[in-house]
């Protein structure tokens, strides 16, 4: 099999006496949208945390194509390609949409010493990268994300993690608080970034939109991954959510069709 | 959003409420008194203003940021007492003790800078702290006196700084070109160059802005660094002007100029500045602080004129705001 694009390898993560991760074997592959799912404490948040650069790891090993990688902080994950989106987090409301995309990484208008920020350029990535993640509204590029809804906030935290060519993209609990017709955005939002070639960790709660959109599903408990090769179309919500709550190892291995983590 | 018409988008900009208050304003003191207007009387608001008004500038973009510095009026009366002292003792030559106090002043934005980044002390209690240490080296090492200063005649730093001459009947300082450079070159900052996104963004979401590499700590140090040298410049100003240096000069200045910054539409809690407003906003001060003396409303009552506005300007931003991001 080849090298998958992240691969984690007995991680292990403590806070104080606290075990939030127990070697715990993770991989995501090219072009791929995992479902991470399990209950409150599982450890999916810690994981991703370690994974974003927030959190450091206590020990384990994080490989990025097969070579080993250190995050010691999340501008070193974004560098490494990994960018975490988090619901509200991730983009500063009184800018606009164009100043946030470029945000750190603003184009300069020649002569360099003057430091100007190449607006227009800036404008028009931000047009065209809105249309590409299928925002079908006309929204100005020059609009302050405080007006936006919280389904065009998503949509511009994905199409900036595109345009900077972030290998994976990890989606935290995207779909919270959002209407209908938005999640089948954001959701659709996360297809076009794998059909252009970026890898995805989708993170939520609801389990239906995880079935809707990901080609496969890794279920942690208790710190530690216990099924990471489900299909989605061979399996059904009742079965993951047995899952997630729990059973007998053995009682996995059947429910799992094929089998025993391969990492 | 993008169908408004122009007058529309005009009154939406955070700079026009600022904008009417100082045209009525001015309306108000002439039609009282016409002599608000002459020339004489401009010329001499004008020379304070943007003494403060350099202050306020350097504080709007701090401001911007998500931090203030409650230490400016102390380095205001700090800096040309440090500067006269160094002179009159005979240590340095009058420019070398400018550049001696420009020098001391970014040592305390700096170590500002350093105890709200590195500390994560609130910039309300390091600045507070470093206002009483500032305020009382000033009156420590003159004894409470003010200094000797009456030998700048002839000085080419006073000529650069203080030099006047007139236009018509206006009597114009140097420092008005100093200040006018000072809003243009910041103004850019904040609105045009890269600096000035970072700036937003460590005031709107500091997070957001270190996950995209943004170095937030530089940018606020560097702003507390800005804000004291400003400071001290607009002391030395004052005192080359006035020909004094009384080491109680500047008390209470950081509030009037806080005022300033967010009357002009500036966010206290940070993400959100602008150069202009804070322009108006110093105008809108200064000129009511002359406008009452010269209808003839007693002095002490300034500050009943000053609260009212502050609040009747907060009152007017907060609903704008909340009508901004009700999307109208």
């Amino acid at each position: 099999m080849a090298e998958p694009l992240i691969r984690m390898q007995n991680i292990r993560k403590s806070y104080g006496r606290v075990q939030a991760l127990v070697d715990a074997n993770f991989h995501v592959n090219e072009r791929e949208i995992v479902g991470l799912l399990g209950d409150n404490g599982a450890g999916k948040s810690t994981l991703i945390k370690v994974l974003s650069g927030a959190v450091p790891l206590t020990s384990g090993d994080i490989f990025i194509r097969g070579k080993k990688v250190t995050l010691r902080s999340t501008s070193d994950a974004i560098a490494q390609g990994i960018e975490t989106i988090y619901q509200d987090s991730a983009l500063v409301t009184q800018l606009s949409i164009a100043r946030n995309l470029f945000l750190g990484r603003e184009p300069i208008k020649p002569p360099r010493f003057l430091n100007r920020m190449d607006q227009e350029a800036m404008n028009n990535v931000a047009r065209d990268l809105l249309k590409q993640v299928g925002i079908s509204k006309n929204i100005p590029p020059t609009t302050p994300i405080g007006s936006l809804s919280g389904g065009e906030r998503q949509a511009v935290a994905i199409a900036r993690a595109m345009h900077f060519d972030s290998d994976l993209i990890i989606l935290d609990e995207p779909t919270n608080n959002l209407g209908v017709a938005e999640t089948q955005g954001v959701l659709s939002f996360v297809r076009s970034a794998r059909d252009s070639g970026h890898s995805c960790i989708f993170i939520a709660h609801n389990i239906h939109h995880v079935f809707q959109v990901v080609d496969r599903i890794v279920v942690m408990r208790r710190g530690k991954v216990v099924a990471d090769d489900i299909d989605p179309k061979k399996t059904t919500v009742t079965e993951v959510e047995r899952i997630i709550t729990g059973m007998s190892d053995k009682e996995i291995r059947d429910a799992v069709a094929d089998g025993r983590p391969s990492h | 959003m993008e169908n408004h018409s122009l007058v529309q988008r005009l009154i939406a900009r955070p700079e026009f409420g600022p904008f009417v208050l100082l045209i009525v304003e001015i309306g108000v003191f002439w039609g009282f008194n016409h002599d608000f207007l002459s020339p004489q009387n401009i010329s001499n608001t004008m020379a304070f203003t943007v003494e403060l008004g350099l202050i306020a500038l350097a504080m709007t973009l701090l401001m911007t940021s998500g931090e203030f510095d409650l230490s400016v009026g102390s380095l205001f009366g700090f800096s040309p007492v440090l500067m006269w002292t160094l002179f009159n003792g005979g240590v340095t030559s009058l420019e070398m003790g400018f550049v001696v106090a420009l020098v001391v002043a970014a040592l305390i934005g700096l170590v500002n800078g350093w105890f709200v980044t590195q500390l994560k002390i609130p910039s309300f209690l390091v600045t507070l702290g470093m206002l009483l240490v500032v305020r009382g080296s000033a009156l420590f090492i003159t004894d409470g006196f003010p200094q000797r200063t009456w030998s700048a005649e002839g000085s080419w730093l006073a000529e650069a700084l203080v030099g006047d001459f007139f236009i018509g009947p206006f009597r114009i300082y140097m420092s008005l070109f100093w200040f006018i450079a000072a809003a243009i070159a910041l103004g850019y900052v904040l609105t045009q160059s890269r600096t000035g996104n970072w700036i937003q963004a460590a005031g709107g979401n500091p997070n957001a802005a270190r996950a995209r590499g943004v170095n937030v700590n530089r940018v606020k140090i560097g702003l507390f660094v800005l804000s004291s040298l400003m400071a001290s410049l607009a002391g030395v100003i004052s005192s080359l002007r006035t020909s004094a240096a009384n080491p109680n000069s500047g008390t209470g200045y950081e509030l009037e100029v806080i005022a300033m910054v967010v009357i002009g539409g500036t966010a206290l809690t940070g993400g959100r500045g602008t150069i202009i407003g804070t322009v108006l906003g110093i105008l809108i001060l200064r000129v009511m602080r002359n406008g009452i003396v010269l209808i003839g409303v007693p002095g002490l009552a300034y500050n009943i004129f000053i609260g009212a506005i502050i609040l009747g300007m907060m009152a007017l931003h907060s609903w704008l705001e909340r009508r901004h991001q009700a999307g109208t």
